[in-house]
């Protein structure tokens, strides 16, 4: 596959590079890369890759454009809300580029397909949104051999790496487990609809995901490999720690314990033990019984406004100072948007004695879900 | 002797800023200065399994700090 009069006149810019050239070209013409999620990282990653060349791009993602989306996901416009994220992201890319052959995966990337999907791409960039998934991707990419590109966003802070690359002496640079080991408490770690993310931000970090993409497959230059970039756009610091491979690492370690992919959701949702001291309703018991618990909702008063289930509600930064206004005599139905901050109040409020609170799981996403689609959704 | 710790994501929220200083015994380690902060900040158990990083490079518990020392806590973060 040779490059064509048109792939030499549009990679122009590029391919005059000092170290970059024809050779450069087509080494990104003959890969194919895995973007997880076409979200706030993937949208940018699947642009700048696009753009530059890469030969067959495959598009990994359930989900649908929501309107909380375009805050950062400009990838994407207001006609698009409610269409397949997927499918809508290739139509368009395929436009900025006719060469570059799309496969589209318009489902989750769980335990049960990650091997077969990762093992037909040279190179994966990972865009997703929650814990489990990115443990899932890394492992695959261990047990694959695949080098991985390694992205994260919190607020105003990103996070950027190059997982499992290949080096000279023919060893695997380090990985995701080499860093954090053990996943936190679920409620510990705070996804983009809980905690909020600065709409640049993952512009910023998915486009030097992209960066890293094509140094790796192209040969160019010295990737992250080993070393975790820490962004925080609010004070514009940047830091790199060095990442050591560890021995006891369990996945690429000496004595490894995980040779194929395990349950990754029950992994990272911790012992237990924990889960069972908070009781627990679900929306449809909540829905059939309703007169008979107190609603307490904890999101911010600008989220109720928006949708709520007719509670009394107290945002979470201040159930400790408003605990006179919760009733101890009845069963209160405690919830949030989706169980977390709802969890937390409780475990705050049993400290001050209450025994009567359940956590509505799935909170009000799951309500809207199961019982009011009509419900507004943020 | 001082050494300031460094806190990212939500580490930030639990430490209420993005840097606190701790004040450590001459020759304390790094799993000293995680008891320091679990005891000032409670909630830090929750992250109590954090690898921690000094400066530039991540270290075992047992590693000795010096004065002026940057502690740096990272927690994973999800967001895609």
């Amino acid at each position: 596959m040779t490059l064509s009069r048109e792939e030499l006149i549009r990679y122009n810019r590029q391919i005059i590079l000092p170290d970059f050239g024809v050779e450069g070209q087509q080494k990104l013409k003959n890969a194919a890369v895995l973007i997880i999620g076409a979200g706030g990282l993937g949208a940018p990653n699947l642009q700048y890759l696009t753009a530059a060349g890469i030969g067959r791009i495959g598009v990994v993602d359930f989900d649908e454009v929501s309107l909380t989306n375009l805050q950062r996901q400009v990838l994407f416009n207001t006609e698009e809300v409610g269409q397949s994220k997927a499918l809508t992201a290739i139509e368009k890319l395929q436009k900025l580029n006719p060469d570059t052959h799309f496969d589209c995966y318009q489902t989750a990337i769980d335990a049960s397909n990650a091997m077969e999907l990762i093992a037909k791409y040279d190179l994966v960039v990972d865009g997703s949104d929650n814990l489990p998934t990115r443990y899932l991707v890394n492992d695959a990419c261990v047990l694959l051999g695949k080098p991985l590109i390694y992205g994260a966003i919190f607020r105003f802070e990103g996070q950027v790496s190059v997982f499992n690359q290949l080096n000279d002496d023919g060893s695997r640079g380090p990985n995701y487990r080499d860093i954090f080991p053990s996943p936190p408490p679920p409620e510990m770690v705070t996804s983009c609809s809980e905690g909020g993310v600065f709409g640049v931000l993952p512009g910023i970090i998915g486009a030097m995901q992209a960066n890293e993409a094509i140094k790796v497959i192209t040969d160019m230059g010295a990737s992250l490999s080993g070393k975790l970039l820490l962004f925080d756009s609010l004070d514009f610091s940047s830091r790199y720690l060095n990442i050591k491979s560890n021995s006891k690492n369990p996945v690429s370690g000496t004595d490894p314990s995980i040779t194929e992919l395990i349950d990754y959701e029950a992994f990272c949702a911790g012992p237990d033990l924990v889960k069972e001291q908070i009781d627990s309703i679900k929306v449809g018991e909540l829905k059939e019984d309703g007169s008979a618990y107190f609603v307490l909702d904890v999101r911010e008063d600008y989220e109720y406004e928006i949708s709520n289930l007719g509670g009394l509600n107290i945002p979470l930064s201040e159930i400790n100072d408003r605990q006179a206004e919760i009733p101890r005599d009845q069963k209160v139905v405690v919830h949030c948007k989706s169980g977390k901050r709802s969890k937390q109040a409780i475990e705050l409020l049993k400290k001050a004695g209450f025994q009567n609170l359940l956590n509505l799981e799935g909170g009000i996403l799951a309500w809207q879900k199961e019982i009011d689609h009509s419900m507004a959704v943020y | 002797m001082n050494i300031e710790v460094i806190a990212f994501g939500i580490a930030k929220d639990i430490l209420n800023s993005k840097s606190v200083s701790l004040s450590l015994e001459e020759g304390s380690s790094v799993g000293m200065a995680r008891q320091s902060l679990i005891n000032q900040f409670p909630q830090f158990t929750t992250l109590a399994s954090l690898q921690l990083a000094v400066n530039t490079e991540y270290v075992e518990d047992d590693y000795i700090l010096k004065e002026n020392d940057e502690v740096v806590l990272i927690p994973p973060v999800s967001g895609g």
